[in-house]
């Protein structure tokens, strides 16, 4: 099954990098077929690297969001914001639709909750134990990597851990 | 300067403001205070600076600067990356770059201005002016455009891919590339990369050429209405080199006022401070430029598309020249000043740089590998500007004897463009605004003029370029009457 995998922020902003340090280890940790994809922001572009993927995996810190993370499966769905300096998830696949004239990979997003986002920030506290709770998670996810079985795990962190949403991921 | 900056009697009108929601502070908003027959009395565009910039940077090492202050904003990382190595080029004491290595830098420039520019025509402003402003929100974004142009949602999405390729190829990463470095280039560009980007830089070409096109047919159909809307007479000011084309990586200041008369010419960028003096009001954290030597009042200017296409003398490549020309006949011989000519400028703009980024790949000399600059003396202070795709960028350093930066100035397009903005959106509330019942569709109309001049309100979050709306209206009590958020 071949995967995807993005994590976007900005490591210098405190909680920001959170996405970008999960990127970092599922990178590291080499499992076959996944791809993995940095950048400080979503953008249109990165419709085309959907291209050829069976599922995808967006990586994102998240501010008032479930703690310590939420995992939920996501459609394609348009953004309303009046700027598009960045893109949400779902409005990449919503790109990837209209762009490319096919259905978007199953595609789920794992949102650590952050707390604090200025430049020249580390990591608070919280987020130092969330994105270990996070990357456990990720390791008992990838070695069963099929739809089913994430709608599945998504369910489980839904009851456990309440479920989020793309507005308040921002 | 118009008389709509503060109001006489604030205490007696009602107020409607427009704020961004997001999770990392820096971010902008618009307030309006209207009398109880709808009449504008103020109009502000408050942006809260990139707070903190100067101070993440000073204290490190001069040569981490030109990768840190790619940390400083994600949609233009390449931006800072250029600015602020050109000035520690001269702080490290190296002399002037090898031919491949000036090349290098400029092809990942124009890659940089291809992307940006198309990512805004083809995402952010094509849905308002394809679609008019009085559609309905939904329709106003990538997915209208799409849903009426599927082809051109397609060429947005692949013109914007190229401009990242180049980048990737030349600095090394899409982010966090370090191929650009004091004093030079570290990694010489393959062959195979080379000829990568020559297979599709024709392609590009034809987009951006057609890209021109439409833009040009939309003004057709209602050339006042683009004339005058957010129109605001400004000075300008952005870098020609010494032929009197525009440079976008290196040249002299050029200013001229909103009649197309010189105010300075071909001057040397290190001065910068003695031409140009920002002042701070108490409403806003960004602060205002002005030419020093024109005061506050009359000395504000616009920089960006708009600005370059019409102070320089020609463009010297075939096709974007071409263009320029329609473009400047269109104002009959004056300037023009209405925000949505920013975007048939950054169209030319965009057609120009894919052209000269063709040019260089025809050059023998982008896959050479003489790559590093001889070393002098090091020097304690030094200035670097660019034309950034949004407008001319400042990075201003002093270093001590311990290489550690003491002082970081920036002057960042969007600073630059502060009282312009200002300006095209009290242009924008007077015309459309006042004596009316504020709508949603009315209000769209201020954010169009805001977009029209592609502000980088970004700090290098992904999330802080997603800017879903809240306006609220309040009365003079403060207390509230209504409220839409949109986003």
């Amino acid at each position: 099954m071949r995967l995807v995998v993005f994590g976007w922020g900005n490591d210098a902003r405190g909680d920001d990098g959170l996405g970008p340090i999960l990127l970092g280890r599922v990178a590291h940790a080499g499992w076959a077929d996944v791809t993995t994809i940095e950048d400080f922001q979503l953008q249109i572009e990165h419709a085309l690297d959907l291209d050829g993927a069976e599922m995808a995996l967006f990586l994102d810190a998240g501010k008032n969001t479930p703690a310590p993370f939420f995992f939920s499966e996501i459609e394609a769905r348009r953004d309303a914001s009046p700027s598009t300096h960045a893109l949400s998830p779902e409005a990449v696949l919503d790109v990837f639709a209209r762009s490319l004239g096919q259905a978007p990979p199953p595609s789920f997003v794992l949102c650590v909750r952050g707390e604090r986002f200025e430049l020249g920030e580390a990591l608070s506290g919280p987020a130092r134990d969330r994105l270990e709770a996070a990357w456990d998670f990720v390791t008992r996810l990838m070695p069963e990597r099929s739809p089913e079985m994430w709608r599945r795990a998504a369910r489980n962190v839904s009851a456990a851990f309440g479920r989020g949403n793309s507005v308040s991921r921002t | 300067m118009s008389n709509l900056e503060t109001a006489e009697s604030p205490h007696r009108l009602r107020r409607v403001a427009i704020e961004p929601v997001s999770r990392v502070e820096g971010h902008g908003k618009v307030t309006i205070l209207l009398d109880q027959e709808n009449r504008v009395h103020q109009v502000r565009l408050h942006i809260v600076e990139f707070r903190g910039f100067e101070i993440f940077i000073e204290g490190r090492p001069y040569w981490e600067v030109p990768i840190a202050v790619q940390r400083l904003c994600g949609i233009c990382p390449v931006s800072h990356l250029l600015a602020a190595t050109k000035a520690m080029d001269l702080i490290a004491g190296y002399g002037p770059l090898t031919p491949t290595a000036e090349k290098l830098r400029r092809l990942l420039h124009y890659g940089q201005i291809v992307q940006s520019h198309a990512l805004h025509f083809f995402h952010l402003a094509s849905p308002d002016l394809l679609l008019g402003f009085e559609s309905e929100v939904a329709k106003r974004n990538i997915m209208g455009v799409a849903a009426a142009f599927p082809d051109l949602a397609r060429q947005g999405v692949l013109t914007r891919k190229f401009g990242q390729e180049v980048i990737r190829h030349v600095a090394g990463k899409r982010i966090h590339g370090t191929g650009v470095i004091p004093g030079g280039v570290n990694k010489a560009l393959s062959v195979e990369d080379r000829d990568s980007m020559r297979g599709g830089i024709d392609q590009i070409v034809e987009w951006s050429k057609a890209a021109v096109d439409l833009v040009v047919e939309l003004h057709q159909t209602s050339p006042e209405f683009y004339k005058v809307f957010g129109e605001a007479r400004a000075n300008m000011m952005a870098l020609v080199n010494s032929h009197g084309a525009p440079d976008y990586y290196h040249g002299g200041l050029r200013a001229r006022d909103a009649d197309g008369k010189p105010i300075f010419d071909h001057v040397d960028t290190t001065t910068y401070q003695s031409l140009l003096q920002e002042d701070v009001k108490n409403w806003t954290y960004m602060k205002f430029p002005h030419i020093r030597a024109l005061g506050a009042e009359k000395g504000w200017y616009r920089v960006g598309p708009l600005a370059r296409v019409q102070l320089c003398d020609f463009m010297p490549t075939p096709l974007a020249e071409a263009e320029r020309k329609k473009f400047v006949a269109a104002g009959g011989g004056k300037p023009l000043h209405g925000a949505l000519m920013y975007h048939w400028a950054r169209m030319v703009e965009m057609l120009h740089a894919a052209e000269l980024a063709r040019e260089l790949l025809d050059d023998a000399d982008i896959v050479g590998t003489d790559l590093m600059a001889d070393k002098g003396s090091r020097r304690e202070e030094a200035v670097g500007v660019i034309e950034a795709p949004r407008g001319t960028l400042f990075h201003h350093y002093r270093v001590d004897e311990n290489d550690l930066v003491t002082y970081c100035n920036l002057i960042v397009s969007t600073t630059n463009n502060n009282q312009a903005m200002n300006e095209a959106i009290r242009a924008v509330a007077s015309r459309f605004l006042s004596g009316h019942e504020v709508t949603e569709g009315l209000l769209n109309h201020i954010e169009i003029a805001i977009r029209a001049y592609d502000p980088c309100l970004s700090c290098a979050t992904h999330a802080l370029g997603q800017m879903p709306l809240e306006v609220d209206l309040v009365d003079a009590d403060g207390a509230l009457v209504s409220r839409l958020r949109k986003g």
